[in-house]
């Protein structure tokens, strides 16, 4: 069986390739000046340089935060570079407009700006580097009242809208990250779905970060306004360099009175190589605010990046809103991930579910770290988790850190855990029937998986599973 | 069809297999019978290349190519099939998927043409009453949750789909009531044809009332004791392995 694992083992990265376009980046390093030059190359309104300054000013009397079960070498903030455009993106009327050199980019990572993606039903905003290179089906939306623009463009077309949501879910002062991205961020996608509207099209933003030694730093804000309803969907991809980039992001959704927001991720950022060399550093803070009768899902299928930080959570502030978090996470060769979710419990009958299942192959490091929060007040609470852990190989590892807190006599809370290895036997059962290691593998870790699976949109499904199957080639032999 | 010279194998640094002859040509059913320990399993295992277990010496040809050389997928491809004791269970794949899989790498491997799950279902259809089994089976995940009875039926319902050509039945009556020993029994006989071939792996003599054997085999401590006929089963049946084991000392 090791000769056609070996072949597989030294596939590449298939997203590792770089575009070469002319960027206009900033100067490296990380000052109030970088945050005022950002704010300017932007045409940022007052209000929002202040409100950077602030978070960098904030951010600069916090500390890197180093409980998560992760390795790594310090991070320079002042070696990084904090904006970097293509040059050829000015403020664009069609997407005819758009650098041949950056839709063939997009083309290749089976991301199509061209409107035939209609065809599919998936609206996209395309974010290269800092910045958003294009945004499809704009029109079409439109016609419905929705809002799906770059961060950058809502700031300047929506002010009042960005003005009361920005920071209402996740504060500048939140945390590390959250403060640093509060204060550099560059670009990312923002949402408003007007009230009672159910949004026609699926919503997805792609991420790619092409510089090299450059952060991205993007912001999405997602605001469904009373009984509305949106799918959104995100995936990354960085070309393969030997330096760590580092990738600190804030999503917020704001999911008011009987409104539905389901976030689905699939990150597959690059990995770093089998001796652990490079790869993204992904230090994400995702959270969503559910109203009255709202409800948040978040699903997110986590393949790549170096080490991934990330806890896409729900403050159930509503009475019966509910909040869902699916996740599957692998780690393979040197990858380490510490991701899981907070459910905060505000409001009464609430509701929570937690899937969370991690893959650990190679000498990969995976951690669950979820805390379910009841608070004195959320009478008649519910909590289910369910926190599986699959082990591939001897020398990778899988950890549990559950916080439980109950303020509430009446809540109901429910924890599943369990730990299980794909055995040699499995394996063995399936070649005797005549399927090669790779697809009995992929076979066994889909079927793992398959309750989280059953969240993603169709097509995004699909993706997932091939790129499990990519993500553990080559991980027994 | 398949034949073995001198074949030696070991688990670990422990010798199972002790050198062991043995010939299987198309249409015929041979009987491995023999005491707990004697390698019965061991032997089946080695045949579908079980990576476990270490080949030490000897030689397995299989359809006139070297059968030790081939991967355990590439084992099954060509036609051999294991149906297990301890048949395995793989939670979230539905037989269905897991079927189709198995099926479609097996008609690559022949040169045809895959099926899709529309096709494979009307397949199924007809597989599903070799072993008197429901179609609700097939959304059911591999094994997992069933009764010792209902794997082993498993086994034989994907032995009918992939139809092999040298089927290997480990020990596939150990568990089973009467009910579903017929069942399971009558399934391996209706897949019978001139062109394949059966090993019937197992400890009691009840299941060769139902398949009949050509060739009886006993196996104990690692070496072929005896073959005979079909009476050969028989007289074990009525004199137990002691008898055999005995003259076998006394003549080492």
């Amino acid at each position: 069986m090791s000769s056609s694992i070996e072949s597989l083992v030294n596939k590449e990265y298939q997203y590792g390739f770089v575009t070469d376009v002319e960027s206009d980046a900033i100067p490296k390093g990380l000052s109030e000046e970088t945050v005022r030059l950002i704010s300017a190359r932007k045409n940022e309104p007052a209000w929002l340089l202040d409100w950077r300054l602030k978070a960098f000013k904030r951010w600069q009397a916090m500390t890197e935060p180093r409980w998560p079960n992760v390795k790594y070498n310090d991070i320079d903030y002042q070696a990084q570079t904090y904006y970097s455009a293509p040059k050829s993106v000015k403020p664009l009327q069609s997407l005819e407009e758009v650098d041949p050199e950056l839709l063939k980019t997009y083309e290749k990572l089976g991301i199509s700006l061209n409107e035939q993606k209609r065809l599919s039903g998936v609206a996209v905003d395309a974010i290269f580097d800092s910045v958003s290179v294009g945004t499809t089906m704009k029109e079409e939306l439109k016609k419905h009242g929705v809002i799906f623009c770059s961060f950058g463009e809502a700031v300047l077309e929506h002010p009042e809208l960005v003005q009361k949501y920005l920071g209402s879910v996740v504060p500048y002062s939140d945390n590390f990250f959250a403060a640093l991205n509060s204060a550099v961020f560059s670009d990312g996608s923002f949402v408003y779905i007007p009230k009672g509207v159910r949004c026609p099209l699926e919503l997805s933003t792609y991420f790619r970060i092409n510089a090299a030694d450059t952060g991205q730093f993007e912001r999405t804000l997602i605001v469904a306004d009373e009984g509305a309803y949106v799918s959104y969907l995100e995936g990354c991809t960085a070309p393969k360099r030997s330096t760590n980039q580092l990738h600190a992001a804030v999503v917020e959704i704001v999911a008011l009175d009987n409104a539905q927001v389901k976030y689905s991720t699939v990150q597959n950022w690059y990995a770093g190589d089998q001796d652990g060399v490079g790869g993204i550093y992904n230090f994400v803070t995702k959270r969503g605010k559910a109203f009255t009768n709202s409800k948040i899902s978040w699903t997110q299928v986590e393949t790549g990046s170096a080490i991934t930080w990330k806890y896409p959570s729900v403050i159930l502030q509503g009475d019966n809103s509910t909040g869902e978090f699916y996740s599957v996470a692998v780690v393979n060769n040197k990858q380490q991930a510490d991701t899981g979710t907070k459910m905060i419990h505000i409001g009464k009958n609430t509701k929570s579910t937690i899937i969370s299942k991690g893959i650990s192959a190679g000498h990969g490091q995976n951690s669950y770290r979820g805390q379910v929060k009841v608070l004195p007040k959320a009478t008649g609470a519910r909590n289910y988790t369910q926190c599986d852990s699959m082990l591939i190989g001897n020398q990778c590892g899988a950890h549990t850190f559950p916080y439980i807190e109950v303020g509430n006599n009446t809540a109901t809370l429910e924890h599943e855990a369990s730990t299980s290895k794909i055995g040699e036997d499995q394996i063995f059962y399936c070649k005797q029937r005549g399927l090669n290691a790779e697809h009995a593998i992929s076979l066994i870790v889909a079927g793992f998986c398959k309750e989280v699976f059953k969240e993603l949109p169709m097509e995004f499904a699909l993706e997932a599973q091939q790129l499990l199957g990519i993500s553990l080639e080559g991980s027994v032999g | 069809m398949l034949k073995i010279e001198n074949l030696t194998a070991n688990v670990g640094d422990k010798q199972i297999l002790k050198g062991i002859s043995l010939t299987v040509n198309a249409g015929e059913v041979h009987a491995i019978m023999g005491p707990n320990g004697s390698g019965k399993s061991t032997l089946a295992q080695v045949i579908a290349g079980h990576p476990g277990y270490e080949v030490t010496g000897g030689t397995v040809t299989y359809d006139g190519q070297d059968l030790l050389d081939m991967d355990a997928e590439v084992r099954a491809q060509q036609g051999i099939f294991l149906a297990f004791q301890y048949p395995v269970e793989i939670p979230g794949v539905s037989n269905a998927y897991f079927l189709r899989a198995a099926y479609n790498e097996v008609r690559k491997a022949r040169g045809l043409e895959e099926v899709d799950p529309m096709e494979f279902l009307d397949i199924m259809t007809e597989k599903l009453k070799i072993v008197e089994m429901t179609d609700d089976m097939l959304q059911r995940s591999v094994n997992f949750g069933f009764s010792g009875g209902e794997k082993k039926r498993n086994e034989i319902l994907q032995m009918a789909v992939l139809e092999p050509k040298l089927a290997v039945l480990d020990e596939t009556d150990s568990g089973l009531d009467i009910d579903a020993l017929r069942i399971v029994a009558e399934g391996v006989n209706k897949l019978k044809r001139p062109d394949n071939a059966t090993i019937v792996v197992t400890h009691y003599q009840r299941l060769l009332n139902y398949i009949v054997p050509d060739y009886v085999h006993v196996l104990a401590q690692g070496r072929i004791l005896r073959s005979g006929g079909k009476e050969l089963a028989l007289e074990l049946e009525e004199r137990g392995y002691d008898w055999l084991l005995e003259t076998a000392g006394a003549s080492a």
